[in-house]
């Protein structure tokens, strides 16, 4: 990154006023460097720093005394990181999976001229806009047997109407998902309205005249045009999924028992409050691991695209 | 009147001027709690105002949630920016982590002055001092091994207050009878805890107590008192209602406050409920120590945990450690808070049957050798193994584990975390 | 698209227009009810709460407890309500995001128009920003704000925000320009226009769509932040989320459900007002490049 030359454009280039010139030249890079430079530290410099403390005997407090790798032994041992892990993959594939049907099947009912969509957008869309310290407790009440839909259901005189799965450890993490997806999948159905939108109207009409039917269109050609949307749509689900927090937090606690852990939670609780420090970097760097498999490909196969 | 504008604009910014000048000049305490609400808070003004009034100015830090742990980021990240709050509400272990990494201020002068060592328990000392020194200013002590009991329901099941689980598990069966939820119960791991330490103290005995959640006995931990406990705590899982998991324990004593449900085990911070709802121990509800346990009392104290902030800021530190200690802070706050005070020579005539049972009891058995630490609470082991024993415990009565791999499990949890 | 109408007799139109509506007012209705329980709980009694039913009406609807909540409510020792932490969230929000999306647009116009070898390194590397757990950065990010003097400030704060927003506004801008077409920008350099002139001239003003997307995203996670929050701040100079928590998750004490919805109303109700106003510009943002894969 050092050797660095404007690519784009030619920019008349004089030997003698070098001072000014240069500085011309490097303005762009001298415009970035902040923002690079404080993300170098940041986030890859607090990464090795995560990586170097999962590998101390730090508890309460960052120590610097090597420890091996006793913390990842400990974190292999955990049984809670086993339940951590089976739930992420529980809750990661039902939680995109729906979102994106979910996100899919409400842009293409909103695509079809409806009159109200600037009522009905908002609606969709503001779950994205409200953290679940807000509501948490709403939520809580709702999926309560005892407060919530079960309780109104009895109410209505449909007395053998079982909504239980917030108590119950074994269905618990499907309530996570049922929240988790009103959250995002309004935000999933813009990126797919948006993508609708943005299709070229002519391929469309071509096809009608060819006599194919709208759900054939939509299988055919729409869907598959958009794909990338399908792309972005999963890398901000998938990340948003493995860095669910707030969302166990305010509906469950990570229980009943140990239901509903995630490994965020679980990296949290070990670095905060079990005073397991070392354990909890340990965690969060099998997370950024998750994270790179993820990420690493994608990028890869995005900005080499690009290229041609 | 442009002239009295100016006037009264100059006297202002002098006001400005002169108040900030004196905020900066003036002692300062900043305060990291999570007692965020309701009677707690006031019981905390008490303090608060005793301090402004020798001019020290409060600095209030609540952080509620998670039984402190949102707290205990804030105070990671704040000593991490070696820039730590004067003083901090810690429990148990924890206070000796952190005393460990050299941080905590010493408070030995002023103990001494005003002699600590004769009234403070050597129970609660043992965690208010460090490597010798004192390094904190409990606040109250409270104890866990408790069972609220509604006092109509009790009345209609016979008026006898349980001594024994069997007698215990006869008065819910009563209370099932009568149609009510027989023990309310909130499904939280901390309360799921208080529950099992309260089942292990009258299954076993204090001696079983210190042997299996002091000292960790592995033969203890998975023997056949223990079976009995984890037997006794899927027996008492009968008697919740379907809605307990996550539910906090002021709702459940709600439930018993309104006759909903006919008893509750909790600590004495659940008083401050019933006293708010203007209900009277001896004739509204009634306080005995968990049936099978009198004579023992397990513990749990708040503690103010001093931080070493060096230089003018220690001056006010003392003197927030001193007013914390002054009996007459130490009854305005316990009344109100269900507790009772960290200091044994506090008259009891203001504290009502209740209080004044749970001194007795304190007085009792910290002569016996009785008072011991609660496990939930963190006065039994550091918070590895505190958490590790209390995610069997909870996984156990949410019927994740069976009682036989509860018994093998345990044990193993308590190995790895230690 | 509406491929549809035009392919379909007209009855079958209209019964799949039936259909259609249907579905979407009845999803509405469910995406509606957590709001729905919120703004109807924080109108009732607390009589009314404990013992009616959850999703019935309030039958004596009251504004007291929003009264309590904005200005009465206790949050540890003093008992001024919310208003002062929300405007400790605006003093925190607004350059929060200011910042990071004049950066973000910035980045964005030197990793499209400006490029230079390695280019797409560091923009990979910048878009692997968005991922990190903040869990994991706590700590040292502590240490580095008290190293220099901002631990506790609302300057950490906002510093903070600008940092781990940066990977998010860059990706949107980035993409944004990238599909600006490079002719504009040469001919302008052609006329000897320079670096920040041609961003402010050519990019800026046709970066509408964008800089809408940014600032709703940026503006509704900084506002909803909790972990950094409580982390970095103390006190009386809390957003509002750390004391909207303390007001909700109080350890003790009789819970006022009425008065913690009211409070939970209040702190939703700016990101709400941006979702509300400008939801029609995100999704034309969106279309805009954000979604381009």
């Amino acid at each position: 990154m050092t050797t660095i030359e404007p690519v784009p454009v030619v920019v008349p280039q004089r030997q003698g006023r070098s001072f000014a010139d240069g500085l011309r030249n490097a303005l762009p890079k001298i415009v970035l460097a902040p923002s690079f430079a404080v993300i170098l530290l940041f986030v890859y410099g607090f990464i090795l720093w995560t990586v170097y403390l999962s590998f101390t005997t730090s508890r309460i407090l960052p120590v610097y005394k090597w420890g091996g790798f006793d913390a990842y032994y400990r974190l292999w041992s955990q049984p809670n990181w086993y339940v951590a892990m089976q739930n992420l993959a529980i809750f990661g594939v039902l939680y995109i999976g729906i979102c994106i049907a979910l996100g899919l099947a409400i842009a293409i009912l909103m695509d079809q001229r409806i009159r109200a969509e600037g009522v009905l957008r908002p609606i969709f869309l503001y779950p994205m806009a409200l953290s679940f310290v807000v509501t948490g407790t709403a939520w809580k009440w709702f999926l309560n047997p005892g407060l919530g839909l079960e309780n109104t259901m009895h109410n209505l005189g449909w007395t053998s109407f079982k909504f239980d799965w917030l108590v119950n450890p074994k269905m618990a993490i499907y309530t996570v998902v049922i929240a988790g997806v009103w959250q995002a999948s309004g935000f999933v159905m813009a990126m797919f309205l948006a993508g609708l939108r943005g299709i070229d109207g002519e391929i469309i009409k071509a096809a009608q005249i060819d006599g194919a039917s709208s759900v054939s269109i939509y299988r055919r050609i729409i869907i598959p045009l958009l794909r990338p949307v399908f792309l972005s749509a999963f890398i901000v689900l998938a990340h948003m999924a493995i860095k669910s927090y707030d969302l166990v937090i305010a509906l469950t606690g990570g229980g009943p028992g140990n239901a509903t852990e995630l490994p965020s939670t679980f990296m949290y609780s070990y670095t905060f409050t079990r005073n397991q420090m070392n354990v909890g970097s340990a965690s969060a760097v099998m997370m950024l691991m998750g994270i790179t498999a993820i990420i690493v490909p994608y990028l890869y196969s995005e900005l080499r695209e690009r290229k041609q | 009147m442009k002239i009295r504008m100016i006037a009264k604009l100059a006297a202002g910014a002098a006001l400005i001027a002169m108040t900030a000048g004196a905020a900066k000049a003036a002692e300062q305490v900043e305060v990291l709690h999570w007692w965020t609400s309701g009677g707690e808070a006031a019981a905390l003004n008490v303090l608060k105002e005793n301090l402004q009034k020798q001019g020290v100015a409060w600095k209030d830090m609540p952080v509620a949630g998670g039984a402190g742990s949102a707290a205990m980021t804030a105070l990671r990240a704040r000593v991490t920016a070696g820039d730590p709050p004067t003083a901090v509400q810690l429990l148990g272990f924890d206070l000796r982590d952190w005393a460990q990494m050299g941080v905590a201020a010493n408070l030995d002068d002023l103990a001494k002055k005003e002699g600590w060592d004769k009234v403070i328990p050597a129970a609660l000392q043992n965690f208010s001092k460090f490597d010798g020194h004192w390094i904190a200013a409990p606040v109250n002590i409270h104890s866990t091994n408790w069972l609220w009991i509604n006092k109509a329901a009790l009345d209609k099941a016979g008026g006898k207050a349980p001594t024994n689980l069997a007698e215990l598990i006869t008065m819910l069966d009563a209370f099932k009878g009568q149609g009510l939820t027989a023990l309310a119960h909130g499904g939280v791991p901390w309360q799921d805890g208080t529950l099992w330490e309260a089942v292990v103290l009258s299954t076993g005995g204090p001696d079983f107590y210190k042997k299996a959640v002091l000292d960790l006995d592995p033969a203890a931990l998975s023997g056949d008192t223990m079976k009995k406990v984890f037997d006794t705590m899927s027996k008492l899982r009968t008697y919740f209602d379907p809605n307990f998991s996550g539910r906090e324990w002021n709702l459940s004593t709600a439930l018993v406050i309104e006759g909903k449900a006919g008893a509750q085990e909790m600590g004495d911070w659940s008083k401050g409920e019933w006293l708010r709802a203007n209900k009277k121990p001896g004739t509204d509800f009634v306080c005995i120590r968990f049936p099978g346990t009198q004579g023992s009392v397990l513990f749990n104290a708040d503690q103010f945990m001093m931080f070493d902030v060096g230089g003018d800021a220690e001056k006010a530190q003392l003197k927030m450690a001193s007013a914390v200690e002054d009996p007459a802070f130490q009854i305005a706050f316990n009344t109100v808070k269900g507790s009772v005070p960290a200091r044994t020579d506090v008259s009891n005539e203001k504290f009502d049957d209740c209080g004044k049972k749970g001194m007795a009891d304190l007085a009792e058995a910290s002569s016996k050798g009785t008072l011991m630490g609660s496990l939930a609470h963190g006065y039994a082991q550091p918070a590895a193994i505190k958490e590790a024993m209390l995610d069997v415990i909870t996984q156990h009565l949410n019927g994740q584990l069976t009682t036989e791999a509860a018994l093998k499990r345990l044990p193993e949890a308590v190995k790895a975390a230690k | 698209m509406s491929a549809t109408q035009e392919t379909v007799s007209a009855g079958g139109a209209r019964t799949g227009r039936y259909f259609i509506y249907a579905a979407l007012i009845i999803l509405a209705l469910v995406y509606l009810l957590p709001l729905y329980v919120m703004l109807s709980t924080s109108l009732k009694s607390l009589d009314e709460i404990r013992g009616g039913d959850m999703l019935a009406p309030p039958r004596d609807p009251s504004i007291a407890a929003w009264v309590r909540a904005w200005g009465e409510a206790c949050i540890g020792v003093s008992c001024v309500g919310i208003k002062g932490y929300f405007w400790n969230s605006i003093k925190m929000v607004v350059p929060a995001v200011l910042i990071s999306t004049l950066l973000g647009a910035l980045n964005g116009y030197v990793l499209t128009k400006w490029r230079f070898p390695g280019h797409k390194l560091v923009f990979g590397m910048m878009l692997f920003a968005c991922f990190i757990p903040f869990q994991a950065v706590l700590i040292p990010m502590a240490r580095v704000l008290g190293t220099f003097g901002l631990s506790n400030s609302t300057t950490g704060l906002v510093l903070v925000h600008v940092i781990y927003g940066l990977g998010f506004t860059t990706l949107f801008f980035r993409n944004y320009y990238e599909a600006f077409p490079d002719e504009l920008v040469k001919a302008a350099m052609i006329d000897g226009a320079g670096f920040f002139r041609i961003f402010w001239r050519i990019l800026l003003p046709s970066s509408g769509p964008i800089i809408v997307v940014t600032i709703i995203y940026q503006f509704t996670n900084i506002w909803n932040d909790f972990l950094f929050g409580v982390s970095f701040s103390s006190g009386t100079s809390s957003p509002m989320t750390v004391a909207l928590n303390n007001l909700v998750a109080s350890s003790t004490g009789v819970k006022e459900y009425n008065v913690d919805m009211a409070a939970a109303v209040f702190a939703a109700l700016p990101t709400l007002f941006v979702y509300v106003v400008a939801g029609r510009y995100f999704v034309r943002g969106l279309m805009a490049g954000a979604v381009k894969g």
